[in-house]
This record gives structure tokens, sequence and C-alpha cells, in this order.
């Protein structure tokens, strides 16, 4: 009995941990956090024979907290992130849903591929979207493929509501 | 100059005997623009290749693009060359038709921006050229049109009439009507403003570009603007059927078809739905979006429009084909277009004035309930309006009844061959935020199969009955073109890889092939330097409705490619991408 007192005990301290984590916001993100990339993110050097993970030096600042990959789904589709990759699918551009990443899936190389753009059609959006933000979506993209806690990620948006009116306003009536 | 005169006059009076119906168009067994013709019938009077010996159809030769996206176009033969222009970089392949195994004789690479590929809403395709005086003219995806030396390859003139970074590109076929090249852009995905432009066909400069939002003088709309309808009537419609200035963004584009007839001097091509999809955020008529336009050649003035689908809440479009024929109708003879909607209505209108003669369904519709030809006003259903609430069972889906994928018209049996979908879908708007060069959708999207469970049907419609004779069920939504021949065969392609030959009188099937990938190809025949009649088409799946395959999305998403995902799951099971160009001849 103790024991179970004890082991119960030490799931709950675990959990509340674990809950810290998962709730984990910077109100206002430091400026070393801000200045991290650069070009730290390399993306994989030329190995003939294989592929080697010379990845990354730079670790997401905004991981595996629930309120940072939700942040993230908001503005993946605020930014219209969601207008060409849909809800991990794609369409216009790649589906974010795979295993091989043509730039790179580390956190680093997603950020790099936002940032700096690619040239098949992938805009820049440095200097347009905050960095905290980048990362933010950064963690929502990584939490699609399943590398994220669980506990922390927020479902895929790739069904349609039953009760849309709890979460939106009408903005207008009936149009015609 | 003189002499110009009555030869120009000879050749017009060659072309259009007294009386003649426009649909008998004049055939030197040539393909020299995408639809064959001015009054797109994508009818051949060759008939080597008939019902009786089709069945022994044997392939011919082959020729691989190099490419894997999507092969839309139709292959030009003109002076025993064909000329294939693929999706992107959009080059152009010249083959020489009087060699065994038609070698290439050149390849001309416009080098478009890379970067395009990310404005291109479904696919990087390329529908196609138009030949006209030596040159070969058609348009890349970063909107530019090209006009290329049809003898030797190399480039003439070149025009940029866009910007990628406005959401703008490319992927409809020109046509050249007196000399003017008409180029349409694609975009109503991205916030574009629509337009079509109208280029000197051997200088490139443009002479006109006509706006499809925006005030009348952007739409070059004046006193000789006379639609037939009196809701299409008023005075900068293009501004004051839009919340504030959303007109701006408000799509419209003209991606696809134009026909023309010499006669009245009158063009025609539909515009594209407004933007962004979500409906919501701009009530009102939304003109000129998803509406016919007909105007001059030399000088883009409209002479009449007629709004299809008002306040489009459904991607329903109106650019797909306008094929003109001369029919007689309750006993009037009429010069007529036929133009098979996105919104699930086959209209016959009176081509010189815009009035609607019949709209009648060629598939299952819910979204509406009718069209009334007096007041031409659709009569949308009230419960399958799209919004912040969530709609289901709606249909057609957005890529409607039928999508860009042409029709044919055999003069010999009078009936329009139709290639089309069996969609129904289901959605939710979003809101919508409008970043330059970036979707301006704003609306989630599941597709899934119409009744029945088929996705697509090929069909054959009287134009004068207005109802359908005869319809072959498809598994995958038919995305190929169509081809009649006075052999009374008619061609089209499979999503799943088969061209097939039917017969034009009953769609009994005669003969099919499985080529590499699926046909969402333009089929076009000829007739080869050693007089046998030859089929050619493309094959490489992609587009809208193949994108799952060409662009290896994850079907895990049903939302993916604007929700054509969910309806094409199973795509990759039958088919793997790869431009390739089939051409087939009796042994």
């Amino acid at each position: 009995m103790p024991y179970l007192k004890c082991r119960n005990a030490l799931c709950i301290a675990c959990l509340l941990l674990a809950a810290c984590q998962r709730q984990h916001r910077d109100i206002r993100p430091s400026p070393t956090r801000l200045a991290i990339y650069g070009d730290a993110a390399k993306e994989d050097a030329l190995r003939p024979g294989g592929r080697v993970n010379s990845q990354p030096v730079v670790n997401n600042p905004y991981n595996a907290s629930a309120y940072d990959i939700s942040e993230g789904q908001r503005l993946y589709n605020w930014y219209n992130c969601s207008g060409c990759h849909f809800n991990g699918g794609g369409g216009i551009g790649p589906p974010l849903i795979k295993k091989h990443w043509i730039y790179g899936g580390e956190p680093a190389n997603l950020f790099d591929t936002i940032v700096k753009g690619r040239p098949n059609g992938m805009p820049a959006w440095g200097g347009r979207i905050p960095e905290y933000q980048v990362w933010q979506i950064v963690a929502y993209v990584r939490s699609m493929n399943g590398e994220q806690p669980r506990s922390a990620t927020a479902a895929r948006l790739d069904t349609i509501q039953t009760n849309p009116q709890t979460i939106v306003n009408r903005t207008t009536g009936p149009t015609k | 100059m003189k002499r110009t005169f009555v030869a120009g006059l000879l050749s017009t009076l060659l072309l259009w005997p007294l009386g003649a119906q426009i649909q008998n168009q004049p055939d030197d067994g040539q393909w020299p623009m995408a639809a064959k013709n001015y009054a797109s019938t994508r009818y051949s009077t060759l008939g080597q290749i008939n019902t009786s010996n089709v069945a022994s159809l044997k392939l011919a030769w082959t020729f691989s693009t190099g490419l894997t996206h999507g092969h839309e176009a139709a292959p030009l033969i003109v002076n025993n060359t064909m000329y294939i222009v693929t999706p992107f970089p959009n080059y152009l392949y010249a083959l020489d038709l009087t060699k065994p195994g038609a070698p290439m004789r050149w390849v001309y690479q416009p080098d478009p921006e890379p970067s395009s590929q990310g404005v291109a809403c479904c696919d990087t395709v390329n529908r196609g050229g138009a030949y006209w005086n030596g040159k070969i003219i058609y348009n890349t995806l970063d909107v530019q049109t090209v006009a290329v030396d049809a003898n030797t390859g190399k480039e003439i003139w070149r025009t940029k009439l866009g910007d990628i970074n406005l959401g703008e590109s490319i992927t409809m076929a020109p046509v050249v009507a007196k000399g003017v090249v008409l180029v349409g852009n694609s975009g109503g995905e991205f916030g574009v403003r629509g337009w079509l432009a109208g280029l000197d066909a051997e200088s490139g400069k443009i002479k006109w570009r006509a706006y499809a939002t925006g005030p009348d003088k952007d739409v070059l709309i004046d006193a000789n603007f006379k639609p037939f309808y009196s809701k299409d009537r008023g005075t900068d419609l293009g501004v004051k059927t839009w919340p504030g200035e959303t007109w701006k963004i408000g799509g419209a584009a003209a991606w696809s078809w134009i026909s023309y007839d010499p006669t009245l001097d009158l063009f025609y091509y539909g515009t594209s739905n407004p933007g962004p999809w979500n409906p919501e955020q701009r009530p009102g008529d939304n003109k000129w979006s998803s509406t016919l336009f007909a105007r001059r050649p030399e000088t883009g003035e409209a002479i009449w429009a007629y709004q299809i689908s008002p306040h489009d809440m459904h991607d329903y479009d109106a650019v797909n084909e306008n094929i003109l024929l001369d029919l007689t109708i309750n006993g009037q003879p009429r010069k007529v277009l036929a133009h098979p909607d996105r919104n699930g209505y086959l209209y016959i209108i009176d081509r010189a004035t815009g009035e609607v003669i019949s709209a009648q369904t060629f598939g299952y519709v819910n979204t509406s309930e009718g069209v009334d030809v007096k007041t031409g006003l659709i009569k949308w259903n009230p419960t399958k309006q799209t919004g912040y609430n969530t709609v289901r069972d709606a249909c057609p889906a957005p890529p409607g009844v039928k999508d860009w994928t042409p029709s044919a018209f055999s003069p010999k049996t009078g009936l329009i061959y139709i290639p089309h979908n069996n969609l129904c879908y289901e959605s939710q708007a979003t809101q919508a935020n409008y970043i330059s060069g970036t979707p301006f959708v704003g609306m989630t999207v599941r597709m899934y199969a119409g009744p029945g469970g088929n996705r697509g049907v090929f069909s054959a419609w009287d134009p004068v009955q207005a109802k359908t004779v005869w319809s072959v069920n498809e598994l995958f939504p038919v995305w190929s073109g169509a081809l009649a021949t006075a052999g009374d065969v008619v061609f089209y392609g499979t999503m799943d890889g088969w061209f097939k030959a039917v017969d034009a009188r009953n769609g009994r099937e005669l003969w099919k092939f499985k080529t590499g990938s699926g046909i969402i190809g333009q089929p076009a025949t000829y007739k080869g330097p050693d007089g046998k009649q030859y089929v050619a088409v493309l094959s490489g799946v992609g587009g809208w409705s193949g994108a799952i395959v060409s662009g290896g999305l994850n079907a895990v998403d049903g939302t993916g490619a604007l929700g054509f995902v969910n309806a094409m799951s199973d795509l990759g099971k039958y088919t793997t991408k790869g431009g390739m160009l089939y051409v087939f001849s009796l042994p």
C-alpha cells in the first residue's frame, strides 16, 4: 500500500512536470532565441554512399509545448501555409506529412526553408513572419509527422466541423 | 495591296462558302490549334479509321517528353511536323513526320522562372499552342507568351504579360484571330485580377487588355455593349457588385478556351470563379466572374456578356469550351454556341445576342434548381449554399459536372461528346487572408463520388433536343479531351491510362490501348505524309484531379489539392506519372 501510494505520487509528479512542459509558453521571446537562426542549419553534406545525418546544431526553442504547437497551427493557416500544403497532404506545394524531405525535415531545416524559401515555388518568409512564429510553425509541422509529444499535438483540421457556429461568428447573413 | 486584298477575299470565300454551317469547317488533315478549328469542334473529316476497322488500330510510334507533371496539351500538326508543348518548363518539341519514327527536329526551351510552379493552382500544366503564319505561339507558366519559328525553332518574340508575385500564371492555349493572339491569365485561387489580352501576332506587342473586374473602361465595355439580360446591364458592375475594393483581388481569370466566329467577328470565352472561394467575404454578384463574354478580336471591345453563375459559391467558373454551331431549333435556324458548364447545365446560347435558348443538366446537380431562360438567372438551392456553415452532399463538386476537358462535336451525328465528372462534396469556409502570391481560397473541401459511385462519365449530347443520347461510366473523372472523326469513331482517354475508341452513335467500345500513365491530354488526328490517318495523344497523369500522383500528395489528408485528394486517394494504385506521346495508325 505505501508503495502504491508512493508510485501514485511519483506518477502525479511526473504528470505535473510533463504538464509544465506542455503548458510552457514564452510571453516575451528572448532576443537570444530570436538570434538563433542564421546559417547554422546546414543541409546535408555531400557524401557518396548513403545519408549521413550531420544535423543540426540548432534546436527549436518552441518545442513540445501544446501552446506553441497550437499557435503554430493557427499561424500555419493565417499565413496561408495551408493554401498550398493544405492540412499536410499537399496540393500546390508538396505534402508535409512524409518521411523524405527534399531540404531536410529537422527543425533547423524547416526553419531555413520557411525563412529563405526554396526555388520551385516556396516563398521566402524571412522578414515577414517573426522568427518565434516561424519556430511555432516548425513545431506544428513536426507535430503532423508525430515528431512532437502526443500530449501536446493538436488535431489536424482536415475534417469538416459539424457545428461551426461554436468556433466562428458569421459575419454576414446568407448572401442571396 | 490590291492583290493582297483579292487574295484575302478569295481565301475568305474559300473558307466560308455561302450558307455553310459553321460546324462544317474546312479541313486539310492538319491540326493547327488545340481545338482544331475556330468553331472548336475537335472534329476531323478524316475517315480512314472507322467503326469497322478501328479494332485493328496499332501503335505507330512514341515520344517521351522526359517530364512527370500533368500533360494536358493537344499536339499540333502542321506541314508534316508535330509540335508538342509540355507542362513546366514548357518545352516545345518539333517532330519530323516525314521520317520513320518521327525523330525530333528541334526543341525550344523558354526557361520560365522555377518559382512560377508555386502559383499554379492545379499542377503545372499547359494546354497547348496555336500555329499562325509560320509561327508556333504558346504561353509559359510564368506569364509570358512566346512565338517560335515553326521551321527553325528560333524564338521570334516573347512578351511578359503579368507577374507571378501577384499570383498570376498562364496554362491556357492561345487562339489567333485576325492576327491577334488572344491570351488570358490563370490565378482564380490566388486573388489575381483576371484579364484577357490581345497581342499582335507578328510583333508580340500588346494591343489591348480587357480586365474582368473593375470599371467599365478597364473591362472594355462601351456604348456597343448589349447584354441580353437586364441582370447584366448597368454601369461599372465590375466594381458595384463587390464589397469595397475587393474586385482588385477578385479572380475572374480567363484560363481556358476561346472560340471565334469570323462572320460575326466575335470571339467567345468564359471567366473563372471569383476569389476567394469563401463567398461570405464577397457578398454580391461579383461581376464579371463566372461569365461568358463576346468580344471583337481587334479591339477587345465587349459586345455582350452573360454571367452564368452570379455570386459563384462553388468554384464553378464559366471557362469551359464554347462550340460554335448553326442549328435548327424549334424550326428556326439559330447561330448558337454550346457551352457545357461546370455548374452542370449545357447552355445553348444565341452567339449573336447572348440569349439562352436552353439550359439543361447533363449530370447530377443539386446546388441549383434550374435556369430561367427568360431572366437568365440560375436558381441556386439555398440548402447547398456554401459558407461558414458546413454544407454536405453538394453536387457537383468544384470541378463541376465537367471541368476544362474539351468536348467534340460531329456534324455527321449532330452530337456533342463530353468528357466529364460525377463528383459531390462537403465544405466549410474559413477566413481567407490575402497575401500576394499565395492562395486566396478560404474553403476546406472534401470531394467524393456522386450518385452511382463512378467518378467519371463520357456522354453524347443532342444540342437540339437538349438531352443525353448515350453515356459510358468511368472509374475516374474523364480528364482528357474528346476527338470526333468522320469515321464515326470518337476517342478519349481515362485517368487509369486507357485510350479508347467508341462508336459515335451508341458509345459502344470498339478499341482500347493501355498507355504508360493516366491520360489527361487532348487527342488529335491528322493525315501523314504517307497519306495514312494517324491519331495522337499525350499520356501523363496530373492536373487538378491527378495531382495526387504527379505531385506525390499524401492521401491521409483528404483536403489536399483543394479537396480533390479525397476523391482520388486510390489513383496511385492504377497509374504512375510520366509524359509520353502515343501515335496510332492502321497497319
